[in-house]
């Protein structure tokens, strides 16, 4: 609901300054949209520039501290995927993020499995088929399904699994499973420091450019038209709903990734990370940062995470209330997250190929 | 026939909307649905389009049985659909309005690699000139006037190359010179492709329509060419009525 009304009130200066540049002429119109179109690659370079110094810069345990916030950055891309860009409200995104943590920890402690060539496929195909059979059922009906069906769906699934894996022996039961041996290449053995940090921003950014690719494609500009009006998309003969599942397994599949990588950099899995609360959070990353856009979920994860370690630093007791009270601010005041303060609503939609300019001059 | 609707019945609650409604329209015909406000003409359409289901009664479109298709399914087929508040996707440019509706049945591999908007190009192009649309491709739909959002929304239609279009309200809110001009757009396209069209304006619907349907408290009161309508004494009862 608040990103509908986002939406609006972001419409109506975008809908206002559209017709302003329509009067003054149309010649002067691309120029001013090409002046406007430069500020996302500025935001992306310089979040990519401070993740490279930042271990540089940052004490040891701070630096194991941001190897877990890319990691849920990583997550967090994967829940913007499926919400910000296909407009499902998946409140059970930790089953793939968990479930692919378990399955690796599984592989570690009983199969002595942990050569990161094999765990974190693994790990991605837990997630992938997981969310292909959730998502599946929940979204390939022969009519589309209801949001509410969707989102009840999705917690559903979170929560049984939390359920269950707090109740079966196999899986640790309450306590999870602990002192999963490090992830290895060959002799080498990926411990929490600059090394694993490095590792998961190289995966981050490959993730993170595979997205762009995806949502820059005209499959993006298909699920842009889905996520504005899903009767429309379907009247013209699109398959609405195999849009949408294709995009759910997508994101199932990174959240596994995320998931596994969690896991090995932890050291153990626990019940709570295939729950709830986990698949809450990522909801509040991407909100904060701002749905609908790649960098928005990674600075939202960044964001949330750093000011609940600062506070919970200085603030104890009530630093929960505090931030709460951030992200009511954020969402009432900026639903379309912290990166609308930046980013126009001309942007943020973006373009889903370069201008065919050239060709009109080439004959 | 291309289109065949018959004996269709759909009620909400209490409300009966259409009462054995029924519709033929043949290939290459623009055929007009007209009737007082509230005679079910819009509830008829939604029918044909699959945005209703009709509670009892059979829609053929091509000789298929298409009551229970989805609208994907239906579109597929070759129906089209303009809404009658205009649902054109605001915030994209026109260019990509019209590229959305074209390639809407192209494969998953040609959309993530983004083929289609190479080999679609022309097609776009051609579409927005046709509509008179073209110098402002790379806008956004939302900076168009209400009329041109109207012709963004014919051209999309029209992008799948339909066997038949359904056309709600098409001239709602444009200017004289506007109705002008939509008619002017929607002939070419009899070539290729039938029209139903629900319209108020009747000099607009005389002028451009070969069949006229009449709808009066959800039946049908008449159906015939645009003269022997005209002639109609029933007819011309229930529009005298209402004036």
């Amino acid at each position: 609901m608040p990103k509908v009304m986002g939406a609006v009130k972001q419409a109506i200066p975008a809908e206002i300054g559209g017709e302003a540049v329509a009067v003054v002429g149309s010649s002067g119109a691309p120029a001013k949209a090409a002046a406007g179109r430069k500020i996302l690659p500025i935001v992306e370079g310089v979040v990519l520039v401070a993740a490279l110094l930042a271990p540089l810069v940052l004490q040891d345990y701070l630096t194991v501290f941001a190897t877990r916030v890319i990691i849920l950055a990583l997550f967090a891309l994967s829940f913007d995927l499926v919400w910000g860009y296909a407009g499902i409200m998946s409140f059970g995104q930790a089953l793939f993020f968990g479930s692919a943590g378990y399955g690796v920890a599984l592989l570690a402690r009983d199969l002595d499995i942990t050569n990161i060539f094999l765990v974190l496929p693994a790990g991605t195909l837990i997630g992938l088929t997981f969310a292909l059979l959730l998502g599946g059922f929940l979204l390939l009906g022969r009519h589309p399904s209801s949001v509410i069906f969707v989102s009840l769906g999705t917690l559903t699934g979170s929560y049984a699994a939390d359920r269950l894996a707090r109740g079966w022996y196999y899986l640790g039961g309450q306590n999870g499973i602990p002192s999963i041996a490090p992830m290895s290449l060959g002799s080498y053995e990926f411990t929490e420091g600059p090394a694993f940090y490095y590792l998961v921003l190289g995966i981050l950014v490959v993730v993170y450019l595979f997205c762009r690719f995806l949502v820059r494609s005209q499959f993006g500009l298909a699920l842009a038209g889905l996520r504005e009006n899903e009767q429309r998309i379907a009247f013209f003969g699109y398959k609405a709903q195999h849009l949408k599942a294709i995009i759910f397994t997508v994101g199932g599949a990174i959240a596994g990734l995320a998931g596994s990588l969690y896991a090995f950099h932890e050291g153990f899995v626990w019940p709570n990370m295939v729950g709830v609360v986990v698949s809450t959070q990522v909801v509040l990353y991407v909100l904060f940062g701002g749905s609908g856009t790649l960098i928005g979920a990674v600075i939202g994860a960044v964001i949330v995470e750093g000011v609940s370690f600062w506070l919970s630093d200085n603030y104890r007791d009530v630093w929960p209330i505090i931030l709460g009270l951030l992200l009511l601010l954020v969402i009432l005041f900026r639903p379309l997250g912290l990166i609308s303060f930046v980013l126009g609503e001309r942007e943020r939609v973006g373009s889903f190929g370069a201008r065919p300019k050239e060709k009109r001059n080439a004959p | 026939m291309l289109l065949e609707a018959a004996g269709i019945r759909k009620v909400f609650g209490k409300l009966t909307a259409l009462d054995g409604a029924a519709l033929s329209v043949g290939e290459n015909e623009f055929h007009g649905l007209i009737g007082p406000n509230g005679s079910g003409k819009s509830t008829l359409m939604k029918c044909i389009a699959g945005a209703e289901v009709p509670t009892t009664g059979k829609v053929s479109f091509v000789n298929t049985d298409i009551t229970a298709f989805t609208p994907t399914e239906r579109a597929r087929a070759g129906m089209s659909l303009k809404f009658q508040i205009t649902s054109v996707l605001p915030s994209l440019t026109l260019y990509d309005n019209i590229l959305l509706a074209l390639q809407a049945q192209s494969s998953l591999v040609d959309l993530v690699f983004s083929r289609t908007r190479a080999a679609l190009h022309d097609q776009v192009m051609t579409m927005l000139t046709q509509f008179r649309l073209a110098n402002r491709a790379f806008e956004a739909a939302a900076a168009l006037s209400h009329g041109q959002q109207q012709w963004l929304e014919i051209a999309m239609a029209l992008a799948g190359r339909p066997k038949l279009l359904l056309l709600d309200e098409p001239t709602g809110g444009m200017s004289l010179e506007e109705r002008r001009v939509t008619g002017e757009l929607l002939q070419p396209i009899k070539q290729h492709c039938s029209l139903v069209i629900v319209e108020h304006d009747l000099d607009f619907i005389r002028d451009i329509c070969d069949r006229l349907t009449v709808l009066d408290q959800g039946k049908v009161l008449a159906s015939g060419t645009v003269s022997e309508i005209q002639a109609n004494t029933s007819v011309q009862e229930i529009y005298l009525r209402r004036a």
